[in-house]
């Protein structure tokens, strides 16, 4: 009862920060036609300043800012998205096989996350991307498999405290298959702490990507995205001029309503159990 | 000075949704008085007891009403002013010992912790008084026994500890909270003792909380009876036994008489044997848990298993089930060996042996409905259409006794009786041959436990199941089992038809077990302590 209440009155913050990230998932699935200009779109000279024609300006070679932050929207958050539920398609599907399906099933992938959590994951990521190229279908993959190896440590600890509840061993005494105790009897109830986990990913995600368009080797031109953005006109700033602050200023708005959003769910989960039994 | 220790007027106690726990109750309490405080669950007896330290548990608040201990009101008085009340004057103790003492310090610490505090001993004499109290109570090496910690001794010595810690300041009130309820009837005896030498030694007043009518009977000079919150009835400890006025109190003592009556169920001879299990052996690690136990099981035929917590009962039910493959020994079942191991059994293997486990919550998926939980089994041996299913599991619901309208509805919204009857119906679902019951009612209050029974009695009768029974509860044993085997340290001690076992001659450990079990009589735990002190 109190879950559904708090479910339905979200604190402010939670409520600013979906009015945020609403406002955003708008303009990304609306782009071409909320944008005044097109994305690849020269309509006027370098940099200049906001105007009533430019609202945030034009950027390193004379392209609309306002509408390449809009267009960046659909790439930086689709892509981000796309990481994410993969990533979970993943972890949470190996995560629970660990935890079900006995000692040496999960011995061997819980070693072999081991090894893959020691290696850097921005190190490990520019180097499968420098080899293979930065094709958008390569970056999600690349993403989304590295960070699938932390969602697994997640889902297998949770999973490892259904594992053990009575109802999973009548399960198991009914002869029921590992497919079946995972998806049916463990996932429904490991679901609410990963979702707020879904949350934290994507947010860690769009800021991997971001990053990697910084660096050069995520979304590549002519396709918008904000953490390119941000780079193409990073050299701007030394002349005054304000442009790769608009880009920076939508990633960490977003990454904050998702952390605000997340918080609220968060706190939710983390009643004591007595409280979270009236769900 | 008033004459009353303890006063608690109109008290009234609400959660945070607003639910009211407990409604107008009223009580008084002598100095030396012991009030039995009893009722189901949920009837609001822990709620009184910790309201008459002035406390409530985190999301309940004392609405209305009074407490005043020796005069003071003491919901007038500060936090300050009510910490120097609480264990000097006012002292409880917990259901659970083993959670209620703090794993990282020694026992002698928190034994002291309190008297220390309140200045009414030094830490020296404190200790010197422990360690005294310790002798007396027959612990262990009573020198060295403080030092250990709570993990380090059994839990009724942790329950024998932590009263001591209670009247550790010469407390003048103490809120025991189910204090024996975790406990074997065995250890329970002795903690039963024990408190009632302290309250006469010390002359302490008490409110003495149980679910168990002939615990209270051995302490209580009154009993108030409680059911949702509100008074059923209270009078003196003969009266409440001898001649209740309320229906729900009759029915009370009535249930209770029943168990300790015994019913012997006429034994059915020449039937076909279904389980054998003959000469089994388990281990845990190196331990081993169960020695050479053999035991069998009959068409029709109820057979229980009894001993105290350690003794193997449990095991023997995952040995049989296959979660615990035996490390020699044979099990027969409808004629053909049945494997130790759960993942070299059938599916057929499966179907017909079905495990009821004590604690009905913690059994069910709370995510699933309970038509999902029913029409699991049904769907994944029978392979039935979903209508089919669905039929099939509204039959059940209403053969162990539950409207049509709960299929819809998720385990979690059910209470604990109704649950254990959903786990009946899953078990049924598969129709076994055997259902093997792991302490099928000891997480239920006393009159839901005697419908379960009632339940599984008559589902015996219409469809000729078999059971076996785990159980430390001998009031179970006697009404439903035709016959009774009876563990101690993994090791058969005795067997055989259950009226057999419950005439003497007597196996000193059948005995024993026999007399812990509280009768519904106000001597009966002095006649015991008679008894046994020859």
């Amino acid at each position: 009862m109190a879950i559904q209440n708090s479910l339905r009155n979200p604190p402010i913050s939670a409520k600013i920060g979906m009015v945020i990230l609403l406002f955003f998932i708008i303009c990304a699935v609306f782009a071409p036609v909320i944008a005044p200009y097109g994305e690849a779109e020269s309509v006027g000279k370098t940099w200049i300043g906001s105007s009533p024609e430019f609202w945030l300006g034009t950027d390193n070679i004379g392209r609309d800012m306002l509408s390449r932050i809009i267009y960046g929207a659909r790439m930086t958050l689709g892509v981000a998205a796309a990481c994410t539920l993969l990533s979970f398609v993943i972890g949470v599907t190996m995560g629970l096989l660990a935890a079900v399906a006995g000692k040496t099933v999960d011995q061997v992938l819980s070693r072999f996350v081991d090894l893959m959590l020691s290696i850097p994951i921005l190190v490990f990521a520019l180097m499968i991307l420098s080899m293979l190229g930065s094709s958008l279908v390569t970056l999600i993959i690349t993403i989304g498999v590295l960070d699938s190896f932390r969602v697994f440590r997640l889902a297998r600890s949770i999973a490892v405290n259904i594992v053990v509840t009575e109802f999973v061993e009548v399960a198991r005494l009914r002869g029921e298959g590992l497919w079946w105790i995972m998806r049916r009897e463990v996932l429904p109830n490991a679901l609410p702490p990963m979702i707020a986990e879904f949350g934290l990913r994507f947010c860690f995600n769009f800021l991997f990507v971001a990053g990697l368009s910084f660096l050069g080797l995520g979304i590549q031109p002519p396709f918008a995205d904000w953490g390119g953005m941000v780079r193409e006109n990073g050299r701007s700033i030394a002349f005054g001029i304000p442009a790769p602050l608009w880009p920076a200023l939508a990633i960490a708005l977003t990454t904050i309503s998702v952390n605000m959003i997340v918080d609220w769910i968060l706190s939710i989960n983390a009643r004591p159990s007595g409280a979270s039994a009236e769900m | 000075m008033t004459a009353t220790i303890l006063e608690i007027h109109g008290l009234r106690v609400e959660n945070l949704a607003g639910n009211v726990l407990v409604d107008n109750a009223n009580i008084t309490l002598m100095p030396g008085e012991v009030l039995g405080l009893i009722g189901e669950s949920g009837a609001g007896k822990s709620t009184i007891g910790l309201a008459a330290m002035g406390y409530a548990r985190g999301g309940c608040k004392i609405t209305q009403g009074r407490v005043v201990i020796d005069g003071v009101t003491i919901q007038d008085l500060t936090a300050e002013g009510r910490a120097q009340f609480r264990g000097r004057r006012i002292a409880y103790v917990a259901q659970s010992a083993a959670a209620s003492f703090n794993p990282a310090h020694c026992i002698m610490d928190q034994v002291c912790e309190m008297p220390v505090h309140h200045g009414v001993r030094t830490r020296a004499e404190a200790e010197a008084w422990a360690i005294e109290m310790f002798r007396t109570l027959e612990l262990p090496n009573p020198e060295t026994f403080g030092a250990r910690y709570p993990h380090q001794v059994s839990g009724g010595q942790l329950q024998r500890a932590m009263a001591i810690m209670a009247i550790s300041a010469r407390p003048d009130i103490v809120v025991f909270d189910e204090p024996t309820t975790a406990l074997d009837v065995t250890t329970q005896i002795e903690v039963l003792v024990l408190i009632k030498s302290l309250i006469r030694d010390y002359k302490i007043a008490a409110l003495y909380i149980t679910h168990d009518l002939a615990v209270v009977a051995q302490i209580a000079d009154r009993i108030m009876v409680l059911r949702h919150g509100k008074l059923v009835e209270m009078d003196t400890t003969a009266r409440i036994l001898h001649a209740p006025q309320q229906p729900y109190t009759k029915d009370l003592v009535e249930d209770r008489q029943s168990s300790d009556v015994f019913q012997e169920r006429s034994l059915k001879s020449g039937l076909e044997v279904i389980l054998d299990a003959s000469h089994i052996t388990a281990h845990y690690g190196d331990f081993r848990v169960l020695n050479d136990v053999s035991i069998t099981v009959a068409k029709g035929e109820t057979v229980a298993i009894v001993g105290e917590s350690g003794s193997g009962k449990t095991s023997l039910a995952r040995v049989m089930v296959g979660l615990t493959p035996p490390t020699s020994g044979s099990i027969t079942f409808l004629g053909d060996a049945l494997r130790g191991e759960l993942k070299q059994r059938s599916r057929e293997d499966l179907r017909k042996i079905q495990l009821i486990y004590q604690q009905p919550d913690v059994a069910l998926n709370p995510r699933h409905t309970v038509g999902e939980i029913i029409g699991r089994p049904i769907a994944l041996y029978f392979n039935r259409s979903k209508q089919a299913v669905r039929a099939r599991t509204l039959e059940l619901l209403a053969q162990v006794g539950l409207p049509a309208d709960y299929i819809d509805r998720k385990s979690t919204a059910l209470s604990g009786g109704q649950k254990q009857r959903i786990c009946i119906a899953r078990a049924l679902a598969a129709e076994p041959s055997l259902i093997i019951c792991d302490e099928p009612t000891s997480a239920l209050d006393q009159l839901v436990a005697d419908e379960i029974l009632k339940l599984l009695q008559k589902l015996q009768d219409d469809l000729g199941l078999s059971y076996l029974v785990i159980t430390h509860d001998l009031g179970i044993v006697r009404r439903i089992a035709h016959r009774t085997t009876v563990l101690l340290s993994g090791q058969v001690v005795a067997s055989g038809p259950t009226g057999d076992i419950f005439k003497p001659p007597f196996h000193p450990y059948t005995e024993k077990l026999l007399q812990s079990v509280p009768e519904l009589r106000e001597s009966w735990l002095d006649e015991i302590t008679a008894k046994r002190a020859k």
